[in-house]
Order: C-alpha cells, then sequence, then structure tokens
C-alpha cells in the first residue's frame, strides 16, 4: 500500500479514479471472456461516448465556476439540425457547415451567458429554459423530420484515420500518435523534474517515476495496439482524435493559462477573486458560452455518427456529462474539478455502460447500476471529507493536474484561528 | 407589587465566575454579573471583550457543560441546554443581525416556532388579535399582513422585541439594538425600553454608543479581555461617558511594537467628498463626505466602533466594490483618477487586505503559491500563460522575506495558522507592488507573535515609500504604529489626531459621538 502511495502519490495522485477505472475494466474483461479489450469494441466504446466526454470537458469548466448547463444536450440538437439543413438546402461544404455550427453554439453560449452572468439569474434556470427553448427550436426547424447528412459530414462522427504509408499491418497514422504520445509523456514528466529540481521543491524518488512511467506509457501502447489492429478501414476514431486535442487545449487552459486560475478563483471564492481584481461576470460568460460551443461540437459529431439529424438528438446528454464531471471528483459548490478527471469519470460511465451490455444485461438494470455509482461515487467523497479526511476520489483527480496542497490536508479552517476569529467578531 | 421590587431590588439574575473556553482562547474568565429585577443592566467592553460570548452562554446558546460557573435566575440555579429553554425560563436574546424573516407578514414572524393552534391547525385569528395588542404595547402602527421586508430596519428592531414579549419575557437581551438605526428609530427604542422597565420587565443591553447606555441605564457591567472588570451604579456613582471609557480601555499596552523611525514624504493619496450609499438601503449614506490623505511612508490609523464605516470607506475607494458610489474625488500623484472597479485600483497602485480573511481574502481551496500571485498574475504569464515555475519562485521568495510557517509553498491556505494565512494575504498584495495598501484589521485573530511580526511588516512597507492606511478596533495598536489617526463616527470622520496628541480616551471620545475635532 505504501508502495502504492509513493507510486500514485507526490505530484499526481491520480490512483482513486483511474484504479476504479482499471478494476472495472479487469473485471468486464474477465467476464465478458475478454470481449471487452478487442479493437471493435473498445473503437465503439469511443465513437459511442466521445461527444458526452466533449460536453463534460465544458461542463466540468462550468461546475468550477459555480454553475451548471442543462441545455446542452438541447444545444446540441439544435446547432446539429440546423447545419444539416444548411448543408442539404443551401448546398455549403462540410467545413462551412461545422464553422456554421460552432457559431450558432458561440451566439446561443452569448445568450445563457448574457443571462447568468450579467442579469445574475442562477445558470439553473437560465438553461432549464434553454432546454426547452433549443429543443423547441430543434423540432421548429427540422419540422420534427430526420435530416440526412452527406458522406464527408459523417466523417466527422464515425471516420477513421486513413491507411497511409508503408504496409505494416497496423495503421500507420495511429502507431504515429501513439508513439508522439508516449514521447509526450516521458517529455514533460523530464521537464517537470527538472524545474522541481532547479526550484528546490520536492521531487519523487527516480524509480517511482519510472516505475509510473512505464506504467502508463504501456497502457498508452497497449491502446495503441487495439486501435491500430481494428478490422481493416477502421484505426484511431476521429471523433477520438477530436477529443484528445480538446483535452489537452482544455487541460492547458484551465491548469496553466490566467483565464484558467480566473476559473477556479470565481468558483472558489467569488468575493475574494473580486477583490483580487477577477471580473467575475466576463469569467462566468465566457464559461457558459464556451459550453454551448462544445454542445454544438458533439451535436454536430453526434449527426455525423448517426448520418442524420433529428427531433430527438441529445435527450439525456446533459445528466450524463454532468454525472461524469461529479464522479470525476468535481464539487457542487464550485471551485475544485479538473478536466482529465472529468473525462476518467465518464469513461467510467462509459465502460461500465459497454460491460453491462455486453454482458447482456437490460437497460432497466444498467440504469440502476449507473444510478447507483453515481450516489455512491460522491457520497464516498462527501463522506471523505466530512471525516476530515481528504477526499479519495476529489482529491486524485483534483490534483491531477493542479496540485493544491499536500497530501491528506484538509479543508478544513484551522481550528483555533477560527474559534478566536469566531470570538472576534462576535464579541 | 412594581412598587415593591423597586423597594428591595431583588436580583433576578446572577451570573456566578463564569468561564468559557474554546480550543486555545480563554473567551471568558470568571466573569460575574449581578442583574436587578425591573432594572436595565448595560453591558460595556471593547470588541472582542466578551460580551456577545457571554449573552450566549447566557441564552443557552453555549448550554450548559460547555462553561463553568452558575446561572442563578430567580433564586435557582439553571442549566439551559438550549435557546428554547432559556426562551421558557423568559429570558429572550435579540441578535445584532435579527433573526425575521423577510418574506412573511409581520404577524406571521411574531408567532415563528410559537404558532397558536387549534388542534394543529394555526388559529389566524387568535394570532391577529394578539399581534395587533402587542403592536400597541411596542408602538408600531402598522398592519400586522404586511412582510417585514417593506418595513424598516427601526420597525423590525420593534417586531422582535413585539416577538420577544409574545413569548412571555421576564429578561430581555439586547444585542447592539441601535446600531443599524437613525436617530429617531434608536430614541424610539430606548424609549420602549423606559416603557417596559415601568412594566416590571428587566433588560439587558449591549451598546457601543456610550451616550445611549449613559441616558437609560441603572448599572453598568464593564467587561475587559474576558474578565468582569466593575460594576458602577449610574445614580449613585454619578458616571458619565467618559468614567465608562476609562473603565473599557484602563489597560496597560500589551502588544509591543517593533522599533520604527518614520520617514514621511508629502501628500500623494487624497479622497475629497467621498460619499457613498448603502447597497441595500436606499437613503443611508455608509460614508457621509470624508475627506483624508495619505503622505509617502505614512502609516494611517482609522478609528471608530465596528459599523462606523471604516470598512465601507476603504472598501468604496477600492474600486467601489462596496455600496453605491455617490459622489467624491480621488487623487494619486496630484492628478484625479477614477477608480471604476478593483482591476483599475489595483492598476493605479491601490491594495487592500479585507478584514474578514476567510470569506473575502482567500480562496481556501488554493494553495499558497496559488494565492500569492493570484492579484498579479500579469507579471508571471507571457501571453496568459502562468509561468508555474515563476509562481513557485515568487512564493518561495515572499514565504522566505515574511517568515511564512509552512512546509512548503505548495501547502494549502486552509491548512495555516490565522497569522501565517495573513502573511499569504499580505504577500499578495505586496506582489502587486501597491503604492498604497489599505490593511482593514490586519492583525484580527492573530497570535502575539504573530502581531509583532507583521507590525514589522507594515514598517517596513512605509519605509520603502509606500502609504499605508490601517483600520483596527483595538487601539493600542492603532496607537503604536500610526503616524496619524482618523476617526470615523456613523459614516463621517470625526476627527484626526497626530501621534503625540492622541490617547484611548481622546479617540474613543471622537468614535462615539458626531463632535468635530478641532
Amino acid at each position: 500500500m505504501n508502495a502504492l502511495k509513493k507510486l500514485f502519490g507526490g505530484n499526481t495522485r491520480q490512483f482513486g479514479m483511474i484504479f476504479a477505472l482499471v478494476a472495472l475494466i479487469v473485471f468486464f474483461q474477465i467476464t465478458t471472456e475478454g470481449r471487452t479489450l478487442t479493437p471493435g469494441n473498445v473503437i465503439n466504446l469511443f465513437n459511442g461516448n466521445s461527444y458526452i466526454l466533449i460536453l463534460a470537458i465544458g461542463m466540468v469548466l462550468v461546475i468550477i465556476a459555480g454553475h451548471i448547463d442543462l441545455s446542452v444536450g438541447s444545444v446540441a440538437a439544435f446547432v446539429g439540425v440546423t447545419v444539416a439543413l444548411a448543408i442539404r438546402d443551401w448546398g455549403i461544404p462540410w467545413y462551412a457547415g461545422v464553422l456554421l455550427g460552432l457559431l450558432l453554439g458561440a451566439l446561443i453560449g452569448a445568450w445563457q451567458g448574457l443571462w447568468t452572468a450579467y442579469v445574475g439569474i442562477p445558470a439553473f434556470i437560465v438553461t432549464l429554459a434553454g432546454m426547452l427553448l433549443f429543443r423547441g427550436f430543434n423540432q421548429f426547424v427540422g419540422k420534427s423530420n430526420t435530416i440526412p447528412v452527406p458522406n464527408d459530414f459523417q466523417y466527422l462522427g464515425s471516420g477513421y484515420l486513413p491507411e497511409v504509408g508503408p504496409s505494416t499491418g497496423y495503421n500507420n497514422l495511429t502507431l504515429l500518435i501513439g508513439l508522439a504520445a508516449v514521447a509526450f509523456v516521458i517529455f514533460s514528466e523530464i521537464r517537470r523534474r527538472r524545474t522541481a529540481k532547479v526550484l528546490g521543491a520536492e521531487v519523487a524518488e527516480t524509480w517511482v517515476v519510472v516505475l509510473k512511467l512505464v506504467l502508463v506509457c504501456a497502457a498508452i501502447l497497449y491502446a495503441t495496439y487495439l486501435f491500430a489492429t481494428g478490422r481493416p478501414g477502421t484505426s484511431f476514431p476521429i471523433p477520438g482524435l477530436i477529443l484528445a486535442v480538446l483535452v489537452l487545449i482544455y487541460g492547458f487552459v484551465s491548469s496553466k493559462t490566467v483565464v484558467g486560475r480566473h476559473i477556479y478563483a470565481v468558483g472558489g471564492n467569488r468575493h475574494a477573486a473580486e477583490l483580487s481584481g477577477v471580473q467575475s461576470k466576463k469569467v462566468n460568460f465566457l464559461v457558459m458560452m464556451n459550453m454551448s460551443i462544445l454542445a454544438g461540437l458533439a451535436g454536430m459529431i453526434f449527426v455525423g455518427r448517426s448520418t442524420a439529424s433529428g427531433p430527438f438528438d441529445g435527450v439525456g446528454w446533459e445528466l450524463d456529462a454532468i454525472a461524469a464531471v461529479f464522479i470525476g471528483g468535481a464539487a457542487v459548490t464550485g471551485g475544485v474539478g479538473t478536466v482529465i478527471g472529468s473525462i476518467i469519470g465518464g469513461l467510467v460511465m462509459a465502460v461500465l455502460n459497454n460491460g453491462l451490455q455486453l454482458l447482456g444485461v437490460g437497460a432497466d438494470l444498467t440504469q440502476i447500476i449507473k444510478g447507483l455509482v453515481l450516489l455512491i461515487a460522491v457520497a464516498f467523497d462527501v463522506y471523505n471529507k466530512s471525516q476530515g479526511k481528504r477526499s479519495i476520489i476529489g482529491l486524485m483527480m483534483n490534483n491531477f493536474n493542479r496540485p493544491t496542497g499536500g497530501p491528506g490536508t484538509p479543508l478544513q479552517p484551522d481550528e483555533t484561528t477560527s474559534t478566536k476569529e469566531t470570538i472576534a467578531r462576535e464579541a | 407589587m412594581t412598587s415593591q421590587t423597586t423597594h428591595t431590588d431583588p436580583v433576578i439574575l446572577e451570573m456566578r465566575s463564569i468561564t468559557k473556553e474554546f480550543p486555545g482562547v480563554k473567551a471568558l474568565s470568571e466573569v460575574s454579573l449581578r442583574v436587578k429585577a425591573g432594572e436595565i443592566h448595560a453591558i460595556c467592553g471593547e470588541n472582542g471583550a466578551g460580551k456577545s460570548t457571554l449573552m450566549k452562554v447566557l441564552s443557552g446558546v453555549y448550554p450548559y457543560g460547555s462553561y463553568d460557573g452558575d446561572i442563578v435566575y430567580q433564586t435557582e440555579v439553571q442549566q439551559f441546554k438550549d435557546i428554547r429553554a432559556s426562551e421558557h425560563a423568559g429570558i429572550v436574546i435579540i441578535h445584532q443581525e435579527l433573526a425575521l424573516i423577510p418574506e412573511l407578514s409581520i404577524m406571521e414572524n411574531i408567532f415563528l416556532g410559537n404558532e397558536p393552534t387549534k388542534r394543529g391547525v394555526i388559529n389566524w385569528a387568535e394570532a391577529r388579535q394578539r399581534s395587533t395588542e402587542l403592536l400597541a404595547r411596542v408602538g408600531l402602527r402598522e398592519d400586522p399582513d404586511t412582510p417585514i421586508k417593506e418595513i424598516g430596519v427601526g420597525k423590525q428592531q420593534l417586531v422582535e422585541i413585539a416577538k420577544a414579549l409574545n413569548k412571555s419575557v421576564k429578561i430581555l437581551i439586547l444585542d447592539e439594538p441601535t446600531a443599524a438605526l437613525n436617530e429617531s428609530d434608536s430614541q424610539h427604542l430606548l424609549d420602549l425600553m423606559l416603557g417596559l422597565k415601568a412594566k416590571g420587565i428587566t433588560s439587558i443591553i449591549i451598546s457601543h454608543k456610550l451616550n445611549e447606555i449613559e441616558q437609560i441605564a441603572d448599572s453598568i457591567t464593564i467587561i475587559r479581555d474576558g474578565k468582569s472588570i466593575e460594576t458602577l451604579d449610574v445614580k449613585a456613582d454619578g458616571v458619565d461617558e467618559d468614567r465608562i471609557i476609562k473603565g473599557m480601555v484602563g489597560r496597560a499596552l500589551e502588544s509591543r511594537f517593533p522599533d520604527h523611525t518614520p520617514k514621511i514624504g508629502e501628500v500623494f493619496f487624497e479622497v475629497k467628498d467621498w460619499s457613498v450609499g448603502h447597497p441595500a438601503i436606499q437613503d443611508r449614506l455608509v460614508c457621509k463626505s470624508s475627506n483624508f490623505f495619505v503622505r509617502r511612508g505614512e502609516i494611517v490609523g482609522f478609528a471608530g466602533l465596528m459599523g462606523a464605516g471604516r470598512t465601507e470607506l476603504a472598501r468604496s475607494v477600492f474600486g467601489r466594490s462596496y455600496g453605491r458610489f455617490i459622489n467624491g474625488h480621488v487623487y494619486k500623484d496630484g492628478k484625479e483618477v477614477v477608480l471604476k472597479n478593483v482591476r483599475q485600483a489595483i492598476d493605479a497602485g491601490l491594495g487592500y487586505v479585507t478584514e474578514d480573511r476567510k470569506s473575502l481574502g482567500l480562496n481556501l481551496l488554493d494553495d499558497i503559491k496559488a494565492t500569492t500571485v493570484s492579484a498579479n498574475l500579469k507579471k508571471i504569464s507571457r501571453n496568459s500563460v502562468v509561468d508555474t515555475a515563476k509562481e513557485f519562485e515568487v512564493a518561495e521568495q515572499y514565504r522566505k522575506a515574511l517568515r511564512t510557517k509552512t512546509p512548503s509553498v505548495e501547502e494549502g491556505v486552509a491548512k495555516l495558522s490565522g497569522g501565517n494565512q495573513q502573511k499569504v494575504v499580505l504577500a499578495k498584495w505586496m506582489f502587486t507592488d501597491p503604492d498604497l495598501l489599505i490593511l482593514d484589521e490586519p492583525t484580527r485573530g492573530i497570535d502575539v507573535g504573530a502581531k509583532y511580526e507583521i507590525y514589522g511588516i507594515i514598517q517596513q512597507l512605509a519605509n520603502q515609500g509606500k502609504g499605508v492606511v490601517v483600520i483596527s478596533s483595538e487601539l493600542p495598536e492603532l496607537l503604536g504604529l500610526s503616524d496619524r489617526i482618523y476617526t470615523i463616527f456613523e459614516g463621517a470622520i470625526t476627527g484626526v489626531l497626530n501621534k503625540e496628541e492622541a490617547s484611548q480616551e481622546s479617540l474613543m471620545k471622537l468614535m462615539t459621538s458626531a463632535r468635530k475635532a478641532a
């Protein structure tokens, strides 16, 4: 246990959720007699969940800032139908369609951001209204019909990396991406250690780092192998590629940029943030707007995958995305959460869904199990916090990208001070 | 009956050597209080002396067993386990923050938690009749169906008293009842208290407004540093305001200050005709055309009682982050600057360290390094990407300079003690390199050792030619630290004293009355 702690402790405490994910995968791999980790199934898993995971990226930022967005499913559907219609009726090329979709998403986001940030209506209400509004718009614009999209647009949601270069028996581009990912992981770890050493900050022991890198790289290479050896014509899916790029961008923005800092600051303590010169209204506006842009993108990917836009696209997506974020360790009160945590939370749900399906468990039982998993994951989190311990899930995920505080940091104010202060204030 | 009680003056309530400890702090130590039946008994003391804690012990907020000593009420030792128990016995406390529900009507509020019922159903007819009587008794001419939010604070205070009367109160405790009231509402309330006294109700009043106490109180118990100092009989002892002040502040300077020779330069920051309205109440001013200036290298103190408008003044100057701006001008280095938001204020070289560290000053989820750079992210980022190596370096530098006690700057701020948290907040503002730093209660909730260090930091900042404004409720602190002290009373600046002419008595006088200094 101590070795494990060392392995996952230090700068990246990602133990809890990753452990749950790995355990889940192993469990299903055994119970489905090897049908879980087959190229076809893994590709399916990514294809069928990428749009939820994309929503989770936007949703975690919204939740970190202390809001919620219930409208994402409807926004996705509205953008999807508009783009499908524009391509069919106006004959615009697929890339113009994508651009139009993102623009429409931005516009919708600006609308919701305006009400939330500047008028001061709780996002819950604004987006509840949005959920009705944009569902209505979807069915009004599309006349509740199914509108097909052309092949080149479908590529966005169901395409694969093409075969290029010499025939190796694997998909070359997938291999290349896998190797690049491994190189990136190793390189960034080395760089982080070097800067930490120069600054005199704590660094983990060498064997810990090496073992960790070996495990992470092995996982990446195994996934690469699965994606590269699928049925001819399949490889790493395009939605997965889009997702990966978004995770990198948003992971970076949330942890390394001024805007990212401001989002955490506003969610953590809005008053303190404002008194430090953070323009909280602007932050809230941006976060809401960003969510709708990503919802638009998710909607388009879904339309591409299902080859047509329909009146009931995206129903219930908001709940899947929100569940992913909370399983991934975000706090309902804001200020806590990570992009990568939410992705892992989303993957836990996805693997659960997929594994139960493979086992032939009915939709009814699957829902019951998923509901319980969400409840137990968050309850565990809350229980640990109330015990003064760091929450396992929150702790692991919280610090994935953004180390805050040492291990075992209780989020409780110092007892002596708080009492003294209370007295000083009240007496 | 009434005349008999006033003749014999039996003691209705006696608190015997009450000691109340919190982890690490002794809030009350052997405090005694004797209240005679039918009198108005005032409790006086500085902020933090232990007045409210004592009343919380009495009213059962801190239940029997959590304190040492005895409460003898109507000749019996009482063991109140909660507020309900003390209210049942006839002791009702009205807190500074009124416990009324704004959306409910006057009548519903009066009977909240105490509804007259007939077989489990509320009997509104009886409630209406009784509330009409009660409102008449407190002299409030309002329809019982009026929602609370539609009447002013003064009338709300009366509703609270009506609510207490409904519980057949014997001892009524009022904690700073007039703090939020204007003059005529205050007078009405004081008259009402005298009226209740004539009807045989005993009152205990906590107030900072010494003139009011002098006007209505029969006896005064003075509490200082958690100890009861003396009990004065107003008529017999011929007590006046000066006598009360002497009792309240009459202590030797406990905290020491690092040696400091001020190097004071020219005036560089000036605020003129500064008026600010209350954020919620339409016609109330929290700052009344205030004027003040700060010289380079000068430490300027602001003295005033809680609620006098010190914080309001500071925060409204700091980018209008409080209240409704009405009018006023800010000049920096001779030029007028308009600071419409906090960002502009910070960019113009202002810094403000809040009095409420936990809810306004810190994001308790953050670590030390992120907090240190949070008000000046620009300086450590390129193309809006934060340089985390630089962040660490900066935080480390301030940790060493301010001697913050922490295993690492990656520690969460929630884990630090009050003094170290305050150092992190100071580091955060020092990193913005302000010309004028406003410190609101910089040593609140901090132990003596850390106080000394923080005084040293403040003096260093002044030595660097910055202007420092210190707002504090602790007069010894202001006297020890400041080169010049302004006094504020009810939103207006009532005087300014140089270090040499200031004393606790002279400050207290200016802080408690509208008298203009010569």
